[in-house]
C-alpha cells in the first residue's frame, strides 16, 4: 500500500464521501478561496433553485459570521410575485445585505430600449443591468449558480471565468484549472464570474435540496395556473405577454423546472406536489431543464455560447 | 452485471454513492468522443432533445449514423472543425456511483490540457486504436497518468470491431504497453477490448468477445476502489479563511475554515502550527457551526482550537510526529503552459495550498523526452514541455512530495504580468 501507516489503522473505506458531501465540500472551499482572494465579491441571485443552494453553500463557508459580500438580484420586472415574496423572506432568514439591480431602471435611464410585440422580453437587457451594477458598485467577482451540464457551452467554462472591460467571455483564453489551485489575479476593470456548482448537474441540486431540507418558491411544485401554449411549450398568462391571435389561456397543474421571467420561462404539466415527488419527475424526465422550459435557448444551437460571449451569466 | 439504469436516470442514493472523477485522453479519431457519447446514451444521461440536435446535426453533416461524437462537441469553432480543442467536463451517473469526465483533447500540442484534466482525476482512461497499436501519443498519455499520480490507469483498445475482435490483436497490444508502463509507476493498470461504435465491452459485456474474461468499462468504473487512494495517515489542513464572528455571543469565537488535505482529525487530535511551529490542541470540529467528530479528505470544515494562536490564511496544521517540510527551496517537475518559456533566473508567483509567494527559477535540470522517457539537457521548457526544476522561494512552503500527497505536494506558477497560469508543478524534493 502506498499510506502503510494510516492502512494498518484505518479503514479507508470508513473515511468514503457521498457524492453530494463531495460536491459540498469542493463548493465550500470554492467560497473561501473568494473571499479571502478577491477584494469585493457579490453573489447573484436569481431566487431559482441554483441560487437557492448557492445561500445554502455560503452559510456553510461562513457560519457563524456573516456573509463577506452582498447578495445581488437583477431584477428584470417580469418575474414571477411568487419569487420575489420568497427572496424578500429568505434573506431577511440568513440577515445579509440585498442590493437590488433593475432593469426598469435602466430602461428608464435609457441604457437599454424594451422590446415590443408579443415576444418582447427582458432577458437581454439584464446583461447591460448587471454590468452596470457590478461597474457601480465596483465588484471583482460575482458568484454565479450556473452548471456545467446545462449546456455544451458551458461544459467547458472554468470554476474562475475571467470577464474584460466588456464582460465578454473568451473560450480560447482560459486558464488551466489545476488541482484545487485557483488563480483569481485580474486587472483592475477586469473580473471574475465564479460558478462554485459548476460540478453539479440538476438532480444533484434537487437531492441536495431534499437533503438539507431547503424552502424553494412555491412555482416550483404543483400548482393550478392560467397558461397558454405557444411554440409547443406553455407559458403564464401575465400582463407582460401580449397573446398573439389564437392563443388561448386555460388552467392547468404545472410546476417550474426553472425561475426566469414570466415572459420566457416554460411550465411543465405536473402533479407533483411534494420536493420528493419533484425529484423522482425530475429523475425520470428525458427532456433537458433548458429545452423544456427556456424560450431563450431555443433560437439557435449556439444561441448560449454567443450570449455568454456578450456577457451574460 | 453491470446495473445502469433500464430506464430514465437512475438515482444514486444521495448519502452513500461516491463520485468518481476520471480524465480520458487518445489521439485524434481513436474514438473518445464515440466512446464517452456512448457511455452518455447507454447510462442514459442523454436527453430526448439533446439527442434530437444530435440526429439533425448528423443528417445535415451525412454521417450517415447517428454521431454519438457529437453529443459532446461543445463550443461552435470545435463544431465547425470537427475537433475538440479544450478540456470540457461531463457527468453521468449509475445506481451506483456518479462520475465527472474530464475530456481532454489528444493533440501534442495540447498536453497542457491533459495534465489539467489529470491533476483531478482518480482513474485515467487512455484509448487505443486497435488497427494502430501503441502509439506515440499513447505513451505521452501514460506517462502524464504516472507523472499526475493517478492511481488508476484503463486502457481501452478501440475498434475492435475493425480487426474482426481478434484476441491476438489485443493480446499484442497489451504487451506493448505493459512493458513500456513498466518504467513508469502506475499502481493498477487494466486493458479492456472495446468496439465504442458498436457499444461492445463499454456498457455491456461483447458477445463477440467471448476471449475477454474481465469487466466491461462501466462496470469497472462503478466497482474500481478509490478510497484508499486519498492519504489518510498524516493530518495537512491549510488554513483557508478565519472565522471571527462580531456580536457579544461570539465574543471570543476564532475558528479556522479550510479543506482537509490529508489524515483524519478528531477532537482531542495534537497539531502543529505551521510556519510558527508551535503545538496545540484540535478543541472542536465544525461544519456550518454544529460540531462533528471527525474529519479527513476531502471535507471543507472549521477547526477550533485550544490556544489562541496567532494563525492566519497560509498557515497549516500538520501532524505533530510527520509534517511536511517548511521549504525555501524545491525540486520540482514541472509542467509549462505558457507560450513565453520557462527559463533560469525568471521569477513568478507560486501558489501552493492556500498559500502565495514568489519564486525564482535557480536551474533548469533536465527536459523529459516522454518518447523515450530520458533526459536531456536544456535551457528552457516550451509550452506543452515537461522538465525538472530548482526554485527558490520568497517564504516557506509546508510542502510534501507529490508522491506522498497529491494537494500538499503540488502546486502552480503564475506571471505576475500577464496574471496567466503558466505552470503545473509537482513536489520532488524540498529544503
Ligand atoms: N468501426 C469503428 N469505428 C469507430 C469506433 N469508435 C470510433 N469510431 C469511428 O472513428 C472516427 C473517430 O471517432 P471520434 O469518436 O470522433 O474520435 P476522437 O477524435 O477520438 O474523438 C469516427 O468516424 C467514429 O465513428 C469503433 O469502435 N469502431
Amino acid at each position: 500500500m502506498r499510506h502503510p501507516r494510516g492502512a494498518a489503522k484505518l479503514n479507508p473505506l470508513h473515511y468514503e464521501l457521498s457524492h453530494l458531501e463531495s460536491l459540498e465540500a469542493e463548493s465550500v472551499y470554492i467560497f473561501r478561496e473568494v473571499a479571502a482572494e478577491l477584494e469585493h465579491p457579490v453573489l447573484l441571485f436569481s431566487g431559482g433553485k441554483d441560487s437557492i443552494v448557492l445561500l445554502r453553500l455560503a452559510e456553510k463557508a461562513f457560519r457563524p459570521a456573516r456573509f463577506p459580500f452582498p447578495i445581488m438580484h437583477v431584477d428584470t420586472g417580469h418575474n414571477f410575485p411568487e419569487v420575489i415574496e420568497f427572496r424578500d423572506r429568505l434573506i431577511e432568514r440568513l440577515g445579509e445585505r440585498l442590493i437590488v439591480a433593475s432593469v426598469q431602471d435602466s430602461i428608464d435611464k435609457g441604457r437599454v430600449v424594451e422590446e415590443r410585440g408579443p415576444r418582447a422580453s427582458r432577458n437581454r437587457l439584464q446583461t447591460t443591468t448587471l454590468l452596470d451594477a457590478i461597474a457601480e458598485h465596483g465588484f471583482d467577482a460575482a458568484f454565479g449558480g450556473a452548471r456545467r451540464d446545462e449546456e455544451r457551452a458551458r461544459a467547458k467554462e472554468r470554476m474562475f471565468s475571467f470577464r474584460d472591460d466588456f464582460g465578454q467571455w473568451d473560450p480560447k483564453r482560459q486558464r488551466p484549472e489545476l488541482w484545487s489551485l485557483y488563480n483569481g489575479r485580474i486587472r483592475r476593470g477586469e473580473h471574475v464570474r465564479v460558478f462554485p456548482i459548476s460540478n453539479w448537474t440538476e438532480l444533484d441540486v434537487w437531492q441536495y435540496i431534499v437533503a438539507e431540507r431547503l424552502a424553494v418558491p412555491s412555482i416550483y411544485l404543483a400548482h393550478p395556473r392560467r397558461v397558454f401554449q405557444r411554440d409547443g411549450m406553455l407559458y403564464a398568462h401575465s400582463p407582460y405577454v401580449e397573446l398573439i391571435e389564437g392563443e388561448v389561456p386555460f388552467e392547468a397543474s404545472v410546476r417550474y423546472r426553472t425561475v426566469g421571467d414570466m415572459t420566457c420561462t416554460g411550465a411543465v404539466r405536473s402533479g407533483a406536489a411534494t420536493l420528493e415527488q419533484v425529484v423522482s419527475e425530475i429523475a425520470s424526465t428525458r427532456i433537458t431543464e433548458r429545452g423544456e422550459t427556456r424560450a431563450d435557448d431555443r433560437v439557435t444551437e449556439a444561441a448560449m455560447e454567443d450570449r455568454k460571449r456578450e456577457g451574460y451569466f | 452485471m453491470p446495473g445502469p439504469a433500464s430506464n430514465g436516470h437512475a438515482i444514486p442514493r444521495a448519502r452513500t454513492s461516491e463520485l468518481l472523477r476520471f480524465a480520458t485522453a487518445g489521439s485524434v479519431d481513436d474514438g473518445k468522443s464515440t466512446l464517452i457519447g456512448r457511455l452518455l446514451h447507454d447510462s442514459k444521461a442523454i436527453f430526448d432533445d439533446q439527442l434530437e440536435q444530435v440526429a439533425q446535426t448528423s443528417e445535415r453533416r451525412g454521417d450517415g449514423y447517428l454521431n454519438l461524437a457529437l453529443l459532446t462537441d461543445g463550443l461552435r469553432a470545435e463544431r465547425e472543425q470537427g475537433i475538440t480543442i479544450d478540456v470540457a467536463y461531463r457527468y453521468f451517473q449509475t445506481r451506483r456511483r456518479k462520475f465527472i469526465i474530464a475530456d481532454t483533447p489528444g493533440h501534442e500540442q495540447y498536453t497542457r490540457n491533459m495534465v489539467t484534466g489529470a491533476s483531478t482525476a482518480d482513474l485515467s482512461v487512455v484509448l487505443v486504436d486497435a488497427r494502430k497499436g501503441v502509439s506515440e501519443q499513447t505513451r505521452r498519455h501514460a506517462y502524464i497518468a504516472s507523472l499526475l499520480r493517478i492511481p488508476h490507469l484503463v486502457v481501452c483498445v478501440n475498434k475492435m470491431d475493425l480487426v474482426g475482435y481478434d484476441e491476438a490483436a489485443f493480446d499484442a497490444i497489451v504487451e506493448e504497453l505493459t512493458d513500456w508502463t513498466a518504467r513508469l509507476d502506475i499502481p493498477d493498470i487494466t486493458f479492456i477490448p472495446i468496439s465504442a461504435l458498436r457499444g461492445d465491452n463499454v456498457v455491456d459485456r461483447s458477445e463477440s468477445m467471448a476471449w475477454y474474461g474481465g469487466a466491461p468499462l462501466l462496470y469497472h468504473l462503478e466497482h474500481v476502489v478509490i478510497a484508499p487512494d486519498r492519504n489518510l495517515a498524516e493530518i495537512r489542513f491549510p488554513v483557508q479563511w478565519v472565522i471571527r464572528p462580531i456580536g457579544d455571543e461570539y465574543h471570543d469565537y476564532r475558528a479556522y475554515a479550510g479543506q482537509v488535505a490529508g489524515g483524519v482529525l478528531r477532537p482531542g487530535s495534537e497539531v502543529l502550527v505551521l510556519p510558527s511551529g508551535l503545538r496545540t490542541r484540535i478543541a472542536a470540529l465544525e461544519s456550518f457551526a454544529e460540531e462533528i467528530d471527525t474529519a479527513f479528505p476531502t471535507m471543507s470544515v472549521t477547526v477550533r482550537l485550544a490556544d489562541e494562536l496567532d494563525i492566519s490564511r497560509g498557515d497549516m496544521l500538520v501532524e505533530p510526529d510527520d509534517p511536511p517540510c517548511a521549504a525555501r527551496e524545491l525540486d520540482a517537475m514541472i509542467c509549462w503552459m505558457s507560450d513565453q518559456p520557462l527559463a533560469p533566473g525568471r521569477r513568478y508567483a507560486i501558489k501552493h495550498t492556500t498559500r502565495t509567494a514568489r519564486a525564482i527559477v535557480d536551474e533548469l535540470e533536465h527536459r523529459v523526452d516522454v518518447n523515450a522517457l530520458g533526459h536531456e539537457p536544456a535551457d528552457r521548457l516550451a509550452l506543452n514541455e515537461i522538465g525538472r526544476v530548482r526554485l527558490r522561494c520568497s517564504a516557506p512552503l509546508m510542502v510534501d512530495r507529490y508522491r506522498r500527497n497529491r494537494t500538499t505536494g503540488s502546486f502552480i506558477l503564475i506571471d505576475e504580468a500577464s496574471n496567466d497560469t503558466v505552470g503545473a508543478g509537482m513536489v520532488v524534493g524540498a529544503r
